[in-house]
């Protein structure tokens, strides 16, 4: 009896193929975004990795030559015999590429490219260079090349020995100095002279804003996941709705409940691993696609030496075939409970016309307005990660609730409203249809909010970003000099070969008792053109300049609660007003920042010894620095590099979450087909006596794809203020709470009518089928509906 | 001693170690090969062989304070070969490796050091001898008159040491088989060492006398596959004998077991597979893992059944290589101190 009741279960698919695909395509999709966003976050974070790689270089204290700019092995292992505990580099420029060489036995665990050497397997490759693969098409081929694709662009890691051979040249370029040194080691000076100790650099560091952008993506995965639980619910819940005459007729005919229960649990499970497993296919071949450097075409150009293309990790296809079992299990519980509760004679009539009815819509509106009530209070009071996501879900979940009774109230309201009989049919017909697509509009409406808040995010991010970069790297060049001399010389040079010279004395100071950093700057157009407030009197800039007024960053606005129109103390008889705050993203220290007449004056001991220089031809400054003053080359950075460099990987992974956001829609506009597939059968009976009245089936199709139309405009317009309530928690509550800083929110209107355009196709795109179906449908089949009434 | 470290080296993470062994047979990949007859010349024997793959200079010491407070040092000296041949500078496949550790009572403070041959960061010459890591060295006029240092971030020490009595050869002429299946290793030891010195603590410096072992081996070999790890025993008995032995744990339970037994003389006999008998009395929990602390040894022949105790139980290394090693005392038929080092409890 088991073989034959399975048949009987299976048959339903037989008969409707197009509800197989459905079940089965929408776990596919949801579990393909998954994995998707899986991917997509994985390299997100590996990008980030490689590029703090060439941005905390400067986390190390370094020691680097007086004059010229090398340094002896002798001097290497006469501090290493010391106790020194230091690791050398050496760099050299072939071309474009910046080409690394360090010693991987000495360098300090987390050190740029050590990662490289210990990644392959468990073997030593002290012949190999890692560069990634853009990079790798560079270089040479007399050099044994391994793809590492979380290298940054631009820099090539070898070991020591590798680049001194091919370089022909002996001597170190720097020594990292480690962060553990020793109990007792002699001073500097007594082991090697001719060296100096430069401090950390502490301009570069970006870590924290890359923490903030990862929070956010992991936040965008959870939506995917909620998205994608919609989708697998609705699915199955229609095929469920269309099953009730079968298991009627099934328990009539003496098969037992519990069997039954088995039954369809056992053939839902296989649906979801079938589902699933396609699905995690599908996101591995959409994570390949949307990684353009990941993209398969590597393995072709560099044969077996190829490591790192995108690999197929266990963890996505687990946490894939883990959600779609969870979606499955989660859709199939309630309505194996309704089986089970079914009295054996009740109709077998599909009850998907009375879904979300009386009782059940009033505890959906409770719940809704509930959810949204307690996402307004926590928007208030949240303070923690935790709270943050609870505030998410709250916001999320309650709109989502709240929407297909909101829907319902503005179909009641345009049918009241209408003039014309057919327009008022309309929109009741339109009313009516609303429950069986509830499932289907929430998935949209979910993907639409978080399309328009990520959209939001990353647009700021971005935005914020490169304001950030621009602002803290403007200058092409950072240099370094040891005493006042050579500062006042430095800045003599450069002020009469017509640069803008931009001394960055510094000092610490206290501010109301804690600690700080006074910086002074030479108020001028870099200043005024770069830099972006988050808070400011207007142009606050001037009043630096005459010494009536400082700027300080937002850690220090924060800790001490002293905002613009609050003064600080510098000296017993000085106090000045704060005339703007600045974004310092990523700096844990407070700052603050007055002219550099005013800081000479506090600090009349402390004379500039890093500058900034503006010029469009920094390597040309180099080499005259060197040649006319004698500077060694470690002192003189190339911030133009690396702000280039950094640019270009974080656009990498904005371009990735602009795709993503097209698949999303994507996946929302096949549960809206699947739900209208579903319904256009039910829905015969309906349109009949409509076409008996008159109405050709041209003019019905027509009103099927407007009420696609209208319905997608309804989603949209609900979305907006979903999305930037989602996008305002996650920059304003979610990263203060997780970072203590707060990414300003920018709109981007055009952003914004591009994603109703999609929408609205999404739409359009889902009923053309249903529509057509309608258009074909022959008119037997609606007279039918006639002699069936009885 | 130390057969364990043949397979730490293959466990290195970043030294073609893996690569560099495990297809390795009795000829292949050109190192050279313990030979049974070889013997020893010295003084050249006490400097580096890098035609093998692994050697080591291994010393252990056992102190005491003037207020009676027991402590323990190592300093392990290592050179490992990445491939036979030679090349000068950075290119060197020389590795060398060390590791630094001072047990109290109550503290254990450890630290490690990396270098590369061929510019001069690591090394060790015969004669007059020298062995250094950076900072970290010992060294004298002769082998048997040594200076020794070390630190790290929060300790230090420094000793000078006299060796009382002659070097003891391991097996047959030094050559120590390690496994049934007959691998071996070149391997001697100078376990008549009397030290004092300094040792440097977070509470301040403490003056310390007792007596010290050092242990040199060399090899190009691994054991099986199927050995997990070992325990390792230096014991020094009030009689003024001594005692190495050790097992090598094997995956289906078995052991294998040798050693050598020392008079105080400096004659030797070396225990053949079988005749010691290692059992564990008391394990202790540390760094997630479960070690024998509390270990019986017997050697009827000689008639000793001893308890050996950890002065420390917390004695563990956590360096790249994780192991237990520390001081011990000894009680029963023969009481006395020592040293146990015991790895591959995972």
């Amino acid at each position: 009896m088991m073989a034959p009741a399975l048949w009987a279960l299976m048959s339903h698919w037989w008969r409707n193929p197009i509800q197989f695909f459905a079940v089965i395509g929408g776990l596919a999709l949801a579990t393909a975004l998954w994995c998707g966003v899986q991917a997509i976050n994985a390299e997100a974070r590996a990008s980030y990795d490689a590029a703090a790689g060439v941005l905390g270089e400067g986390q190390y204290d370094q020691l680097v030559p007086r004059t010229g700019d090398t340094i002896s092995v002798e001097d290497y292992i006469a501090l290493r015999r010391a106790g020194w505990l230091v690791t050398p580099v050496v760099e050299h420029r072939f071309g474009a590429v910046r080409l690394l060489g360090i010693d991987p036995l000495t360098a300090p665990a987390g050190f740029a490219g050590l990662s490289a050497f210990q990644d392959q397997s468990n073997s030593f490759q002290r012949h190999s260079v890692f560069a990634n693969a853009k990079t790798a098409e560079t270089l040479s081929d007399e050099l044994d090349i391994v793809v590492q694709l979380d290298v940054a662009d631009g820099l090539a890691i070898a070991d020591i020995s590798v680049v001194q051979s091919f370089a022909k040249a002996k001597g170190l370029s720097r020594l990292i100095i480690l962060p553990n040194q020793p109990m007792t080691q002699p001073l500097l000076e007594e082991i090697a002279p001719g060296l100096k100790r430069l401090a950390a650099n502490q301009t570069a560091d970006v870590e924290q804003l890359t923490d903030s952008f990862h929070l956010s993506l992991t936040a965008f995965g959870m939506l995917s996941f909620v998205v994608g639980l919609f989708i697998v619910h609705s699915a199955i819940g229609l095929a469920f709705e269309q099953r009730r005459g079968l298991v009627r007729t099934m328990r009539s005919l003496g098969v037992p409940m519990r069997r039954l229960l088995v039954l369809v649990a056992v053939e839902m499970g296989v649906i979801a691993l079938i589902g699933g497993t396609l699905g995690v296919l599908l996101g591995y071949l959409i994570a390949a696609t949307l990684l353009p450097d990941v993209a398969g075409t590597l393995q072709g150009l560099y044969g077996a030496q190829v490591s790192g293309v995108l690999e197929f990790r266990a963890s996505w296809a687990a946490s894939g075939i883990a959600l779609a079992l969870a979606g499955t299990a989660f859709a199939v519980s309630g309505r194996l409970l309704q089986i089970a509760q079914m009295p054996l004679l009740a109709s077998g009539k599909s009850r998907a016309w009375v879904m979300a009815r009386g009782q059940r819509s009033k505890i959906q509106g409770f719940l809704a307005v509930a959810l949204l009530i307690s996402a307004a209070i926590l928007a208030g009071i949240t303070n923690t990660l935790f709270l943050g996501f609870g505030l998410l879900a709250c916001l999320l979940v309650g709109a989502a609730l709240a929407f297909p009774l909101l829907v319902s109230k503005a179909t009641q309201v345009f049918e009241r409203r209408s003039k014309n009989a057919t327009v008022a049919w309309f929109w009741a017909d339109t009313r009516q249809q609303i429950p069986g697509l509830s499932l289907a509009l929430m998935a949209l409406l979910l993907a639409v909010s978080a399309n328009i808040g990520v959209a939001t995010m990353v647009s700021s991010f971005r935005l914020t970003f490169v304001g950030f970069l621009d602002q803290r790297l403007a200058p092409e060049l950072y240099l370094q000099v040891d005493t006042k001399d050579e500062s006042a010389a430095l800045d003599k040079y450069l002020t009469d070969r017509g640069f803008e010279s931009l001394p960055l004395p510094r000092a610490d100071i206290d501010v109301q008792g804690e600690p700080a950093r006074l910086l002074g700057v030479r108020v001028g157009p870099t200043y005024r053109q770069n830099w972006v407030f988050l808070d400011q009197i207007p142009d606050p800039w001037t009043d630096v300049k005459m010494g009536k007024g400082l700027i300080v960053n937002e850690q220090l606005a924060r800790r001490q609660g002293l905002w613009v129109g609050h003064s600080v103390t510098l000296r017993q008889d000085l106090a000045l007003p704060i005339v703007a705050v600045v974004g310092d993203y990523g700096n844990p220290s407070s700052q603050a920042i007055v002219s550099e007449s005013l800081f000479a004056d506090l600090h009349p001991q402390t004379p500039p010894l890093q500058f900034g220089v503006r010029t469009n031809d920094p390597q040309s400054l180099r080499t005259a620095l060197v040649q006319d003053l004698g500077l060694a080359h470690n002192a003189m950075i190339n911030q133009a590099q690396i702000k280039s460099a950094s640019l270009e990987i974080f656009e990498r992974t904005f371009m990735v979450t602009a795709a993503l956001n097209v698949l999303t829609l994507g996946v929302a506009g096949f549960a809206i087909l699947m739900s209208l597939l579903t319904l256009a059968d039910i829905r015969v009976p309906q349109l009949a006596p409509v076409w008996a009245m008159g109405m050709t089936r041209r003019r019905l199709a027509l009103l099927e794809l407007a009420r696609a139309v209208s319905l997608a405009a309804l989603v949209f317009a609900a979305a907006l203020p979903v999305g930037l309530a989602l996008a305002w928690v996650l920059l304003t509550v979610v990263n203060v709470a997780a970072f203590g800083w707060q990414l300003p929110m920018f709109l981007f209107p055009a952003e914004y009518a591009g994603l109703a355009a999609y929408t609205l196709i999404a739409a359009v795109l889902a009923a053309l089928w249903p529509v057509g179906r309608l258009l074909n449908t022959p008119p037997a089949a609606l007279l039918q509906v006639f002699s069936n009434e009885r | 001693m130390n057969v364990r470290f043949l397979l730490l080296l293959l466990w290195m993470p970043f030294c073609a170690m893996a690569q560099g062994f495990s297809g390795l047979g009795a000829s292949s990949d050109g190192f050279a090969m313990p030979q049974p007859q070889a013997g020893f010349a010295f003084p050249n024997d006490h400097g580096p062989h890098p035609d093998f793959s692994i050697e080591w200079w291994y010393l252990t010491a056992n102190l005491e304070s003037q207020d009676g407070t027991e402590y323990g040092i190592q300093w392990t000296l290592f050179r490992t070969a990445l491939s036979p041949e030679n090349a000068p500078g950075w290119a060197s496949p020389q590795v060398w490796f060390a590791h630094a550790a001072v047990t109290t009572p109550n503290q254990h403070f450890t630290a490690e050091r990396f270098a590369r041959g061929g510019i001069g960061q690591a090394g060790v010459q015969a004669d007059p001898f020298h062995a250094w890591i950076d900072e970290w060295s010992l060294s004298g006029p002769s082998f048997r008159a040594l200076d020794l240092h070390a630190q790290g971030a929060d300790f230090g020490y420094a000793m000078t040491l006299n060796a009382q009595g002659p070097l003891v050869f391991h097996g047959a002429q030094g050559f120590s088989v390690k496994s049934p299946n007959g691998q071996a290793s070149h391997y001697y030891s100078q376990p008549f060492f009397d030290i004092k010195g300094t040792l440097n603590l977070p509470e301040g410096p403490k003056k310390v006398t007792g007596t010290a072992w050092l242990d040199r081996e060399w090899s190009s070999q691994p054991l099986d596959d199927t050995q997990l790890g070992w325990d390792w025993f230096s014991l020094s008995f009030e009689s003024g004998s001594k005692l190495m032995g050790f097992q090598v744990r094997d995956s289906d339970g078995g052991t294998f077991t040798s050693g050598t037994w020392i008079e105080k003389t400096g004659q030797s006999v070396t225990l053949p597979h079988g005749s010691l008998t290692l059992t564990p009395k008391a394990w202790h929990s540390v760094a997630g893992r479960d070690v024998p602390v509390t270990w019986n040894l017997q050697l009827p022949e000689y008639g000793m059944d001893v308890i050996v105790d950890a002065v420390n139980p917390n004695a563990w290394m956590g360096v790249s290589i994780p192991y237990w090693e520390g001081p011990v005392s000894v009680r029963g038929s023969h009481p006395g101190k020592g040293y146990l080092e015991m790895t591959g409890y995972e």
